[in-house]
């Protein structure tokens, strides 16, 4: 991907909305390939998810003139295509229900600590020690094969916890924005994002051991 | 080791941060883990997002354009 645009989202949005068709295509350009990503974890197709994506750019064009900023534009825009893509997911038969989560703990049947608790002694010690990464080539872990593993295990989540990491990690959301996009709490949008995160590490460090 | 999400989001409060740090610096374990948990995020962080079909990309310009000629 190239170096994000210098141009500003409220700039291309503020040009989009007065018609300048540059700026829009600059928008969808900056957010579609984010959009599909996260569209495909809600519906099983790419085809799917394309579908969802275009239908959110449809929806941004004609709300445009409605869209006052009190949020983002990035966060507007992902709150529409989470709203379009659960529509579709229902009617896939695939549905995710965020909106009934309560507490901390989820319906993902995962509830248990996220370091392994045999790695622990009765009084909390570590009985086989994390190794330390910086032995091991940098380049290890920037190579391709790192990415696929680290790929692979994000695929292998439960949903929200594969949506929360892809929008934070991948997409580089902040906490605030991930709650208003998915509706979390600031707990909720935290132990899910921690349980995706040490479940991509324990991936790494398993290849690494391997 | 639930607590290093927290600490990289800032999420902590000062006191339970300094905690967090007075452990993490005494303990090479879990400042090995805090390491880990760093550069898992720098891997995840270098994935590639997938680009949208350039056939899609030009239909959604024809829309906008449709829109702007609709009179808005």
């Amino acid at each position: 991907m190239p170096p994000r645009s210098p141009v500003d989202d409220q700039e291309l949005v503020e040009r989009a909305r007065s018609g300048d068709e540059e700026a829009f295509a600059l928008l969808v350009t900056r957010y579609s390939p984010m959009l599909l990503r996260l569209a495909r974890m809600y519906v099983p197709t790419d085809a799917l998810a394309e579908d969802v994506v275009q239908e959110t750019w449809v929806a941004v064009v004609r709300g445009l003139e409605r869209f006052e900023g009190r949020s983002s534009f990035k966060t507007w825009l992902f709150r529409i295509l989470v709203n379009r893509a659960k529509t579709r997911g229902v009617r896939e038969h695939r549905s995710i229900p965020f909106a009934s989560v309560g507490g901390g703990a989820d319906e993902d049947g995962d509830e248990g600590p996220t370091v392994d608790p045999a790695r622990f002694t009765s009084e909390g010690a570590w009985t086989s020690a994390p190794a330390d990464w910086h032995d091991d080539p940098e380049a290890a872990l920037d190579s391709a094969e790192a990415l696929r593993i680290a790929r692979e295990a994000i695929a292998e989540l439960p949903e929200r916890q594969k949506i929360v990491i892809t929008l934070r990690d991948l997409e580089g959301l902040s906490s605030d924005e991930v709650r208003n996009v998915l509706d979390l709490t600031e707990t909720n949008q935290r132990v899910l994002l921690h349980r995706a995160r040490a479940k991509v590490r324990e991936a790494l460090e398993d290849w690494i051991a391997s | 080791m639930e607590l290093v999400t927290a600490y990289l989001d800032d999420g902590l409060d000062a006191s339970d941060r300094a905690r967090f740090e007075v452990h993490i610096g005494a303990c090479e374990h879990c400042s090995a883990y805090l390491e880990q948990m760093r550069v898992t995020l720098r891997v995840v962080g270098h994935i590639d997002p997938d680009e949208l079909e350039p056939e899609v990309e030009r239909e959604l310009l024809a829309a906008f354009r449709e829109w702007k000629a609709g009179g808005r």
